[in-house]
Formats: C-alpha cells, structure tokens, sequence
C-alpha cells in the first residue's frame, strides 16, 4: 500500500503545476495509466506510417514524394520519442511493442482506415495532423516530464504535416474538376473518422476526469473536438470545401460552430478491431518486424567485429 | 503490460543497450537531454541518435551516454540533499548591502 500522505504531497505538487520526474513518488495508477496512454500513443505513430507510407511510391511528383518520405520519417521518430519517455515509467520496450505486435495494445482508430486516392494523403495531413496538433499542445503541458517534452519537440514537427496537407487541399480544390472531386470526395470519408479521433463523449470516458485531476490533460475530449470543428471548418470554406455534416452550423451566442452526432457504433467498431484495416494494418506491423530481423542482426554483427578490432589493436 | 508467457515474444532481439542522448543547440551553447534510444555500441548509437533528434539541424554536436552510467540524484531526497545551501545567504548579492556609488562628472 502507498501511504496516503505521499499521494496527497503527490496531488499538491500536481495542483501546484509542478512537473513530476521519472525518479519521483508517484501513485501506482498514475504511473499505469501513463505507461498505458503513451504507449498507445507511440503505437498511434508507428501504424500511422502505413496508410501514408502506402502512396511513397506512387506521389504524383518528386517534391511530394520527397515530402511524404520526410513526413512518414518523422512520425517513425514520434514513436521512437514516445517508447523512450515510456521507458522512463520502467515500461520495458520489448514487452511494449509485443503488445502491439500480437494485438493485445490500442492505437488510434484513424489508422483502421483505408488510403483510397492520393487525395488522401492531403487529407491525412490537414484533419488527422491537424487533430493531432490540438490534442498534443495540451499534452505538451502535461504533468509528466519526459511525456510533456516529447510533445513540445513533436509539436513542432506536427505543424509541418499539417501545413503540406492543407497546401496540398487547398491545391486540388483550385485543379480540375477531377481533381476537385477527388479532395471532396477524401473529406467526406476522413471528417467523421477524424472527429473520432478525440474519443468518447466526455460523460462516457472513465479516464478522462481521472487524467485531468493528474493534469495529464488538461481538456476533455469535447472541448478538444469543439476546437478542432471551429478551426477546420474555417480551412474548408477558405478553399471552397464541403463539411459532410447536415447539422453543421454556426453558433452566433457561443461563437462556436454546432455539429452532428458521431456514428458511436462505427465508432467502438472499429475500436473493437472490426474496421475496415484492422487487420491489415497488424499484419503489416509484424511482416515490417519479421522482415527488419537481419538489419538487426547485421547491426549486433558489425558491433561485435567493430569491438574485437579494437581489442586487437590495443 | 502483461506478457502473455505462451506466446515467444516477437522481438528479444532489440533490446540493446539503452543510451540518453544530449544535443548541443549552437556552438557555444550547453549540451541538453533530448530522450533515449538502443543501439548495439556507441557508434550506431550517435548515428542513430541524429536521425532521430538532429533531422532538422536541432543539434551541432550529440553526446550517447550508456543511460545506467548515470548517477542521479533522487527527487524525493531533493529537500535534505540540496540544505546544505538553504542557510547560506551570504552566497548571494543580495545579501550585502553597499553604498551607492554615483558617477561623477568632474
Ligand atoms: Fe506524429
Ligand atoms: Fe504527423
């Protein structure tokens, strides 16, 4: 049992907005709940390279090729941030990405979704980055160290994937009737997914309110899906897009636009491991890993003959 | 977290040794923490520790420390650790007070 005095010194330093270290006290469950939500997070980034990763070799030109691969790279480098700041909780690695690879972790549900035209892959950048920028400068104030500075550097790695996306839409709404076609026809399959992505409403999410008292977050997933509307609807109508949202209307009392309610049983659906890649998308992981096995075996090879030379010459 | 003893984990084959990296900004800067990473030895491991924390000129220099050559001090132990400076004033300006010495003009 922890005694009760550390974890109220522990929720005073919360309180107080102090950040907690790996070396700190910390209560049991927050240190769970963290191991559990960032590892998820790290899985997020390390799946979302498939459905992009899908289209490298098929960019409409060498610029957007170029763009891709330095985008798909870094969310490679998000993860690797994220598994390290795990690690920091006494997660080990290992036991963390053999969660993921036989299907026992979450990831985000976004990545379960197909990536049909290169449309996608615009639309990708703009909402599914765009989503993601809102939710990590909140976490980028969180109360755990290691989880708070990973975001920060993400942030501003984030901001770049959104900006190629958005370029890109706003590109192919001013193309060809084809090509205007295919970006209408990638938001409305990506928009409510991408609404998803801030999870259940706030009254059925058991984490949320603990996570807030932690200062973990410090928004609920309304607030941060309301702000994601306002500001992606603006860049819709900016390039001449439609929302596929009948309710979709501006609030003039509250200065916020009002939308529609959330498919949910789409929702836990494909949170389930029924969506439409679920499947997929886990095959994809573990032929990835089977696949890297001699480039890390080659790597431990020419660690150990690089060692033995040096022992030789000395 | 729990692992499932039935089934052979799919990779016993990564866990390297773990080392803490540390950019240096700009020249004349301090060296700071920027995370952690495995690597099989030293070398792969700044090679790797630039591609994943230096893609975008973060860092002009990378030091790799092997992260259990790290001896820290304890953050429960910081109140009793760090008094030996809590009585020391003196080590401060502000503690003295001078007299004001005004420019002259002539
Ligand atoms: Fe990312
Ligand atoms: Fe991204």
């Amino acid at each position: 049992m922890e005694d009760s005095t550390k974890r109220e010194a522990f929720q005073e330093r919360i309180d107080k907005g102090e950040t907690i270290e790996p070396k700190d006290f910390m209560p049991d469950r927050y240190r769970q709940q963290l191991i559990r939500m960032m590892s998820q997070h790290a899985h997020s980034e390390i799946v979302g390279m498939l459905p992009e990763g899908n289209w490298i070799t098929r960019a409409p030109s060498l610029r957007r090729k170029l763009i891709l691969l330095s985008k798909v790279q870094d969310e490679a480098g998000h993860g690797l941030y994220l598994y390290s700041a795990t690690e920091t909780l006494g997660a080990s690695r290992q036991e963390v990405i053999d969660d993921l690879l036989n299907g026992r972790a979450k990831y985000s549900s976004i990545f379960n979704y197909p990536t049909l035209s290169w449309a996608d892959v615009a639309v990708i950048g703009w909402l599914v980055d765009g989503a993601a920028i809102i939710n990590q400068t909140m976490l980028a104030r969180s109360s755990y160290g290691p989880y708070a500075r990973a975001m920060v550097r993400i942030c501003k790695e984030e901001s770049f994937h959104k900006k190629q996306g958005y370029e890109m839409v706003a590109k192919m709404a001013e193309g060809t009737p084809e090509q205007q076609e295919m970006i209408q026809d990638a938001v409305n399959r990506w928009w409510w997914p991408t609404l998803m992505m801030f999870g259940p409403h706030d009254d059925d999410s058991p984490n949320s309110a603990e996570l807030i008292k932690w200062g973990v977050k410090s928004k609920t997933n309304d607030e941060l899906r309301q702000s994601f509307v306002d500001r992606h609807v603006q860049e819709a109508h900016t390039v001449g897009l439609e929302i596929p949202d009948p309710d979709l209307e501006y609030n003039e009392e509250t200065g916020h636009w009002n939308f529609g309610e959330i498919d949910w049983d789409e929702f836990w659906k494909v949170v389930k491991g029924n969506g439409p890649m679920n499947r997929e998308r886990l095959n994809a992981r573990r032929k990835a890993h089977e696949e890297g096995e001699w480039v890390r075996e080659a790597a431990e090879e020419y660690a150990r003959k690089r060692k033995l030379r040096q022992e030789k010459v000395s | 977290m729990s692992k499932d003893e039935n089934l052979k984990s799919n990779n016993d084959d990564t866990q390297w040794p773990l080392w803490e990296v540390f950019t240096q900004p700009r020249e004349g800067k301090p060296h700071e923490h920027a995370g952690s990473l495995h690597a099989p030895d030293a070398e792969m491991a700044l090679e790797n520790a630039r591609d994943v924390y230096a893609r975008r000129k973060e860092a002009v220099n990378i030091w790799v420390v092997p992260s259990e050559q790290i001896v820290a001090s304890k953050g429960e132990d910081a109140g009793p650790f760090f008094d030996p400076a809590d009585d020391k004033p003196y080590r401060h300006p502000q503690f003295y007070s001078v007299p004001r010495a005004t420019k002259r003009r002539s």
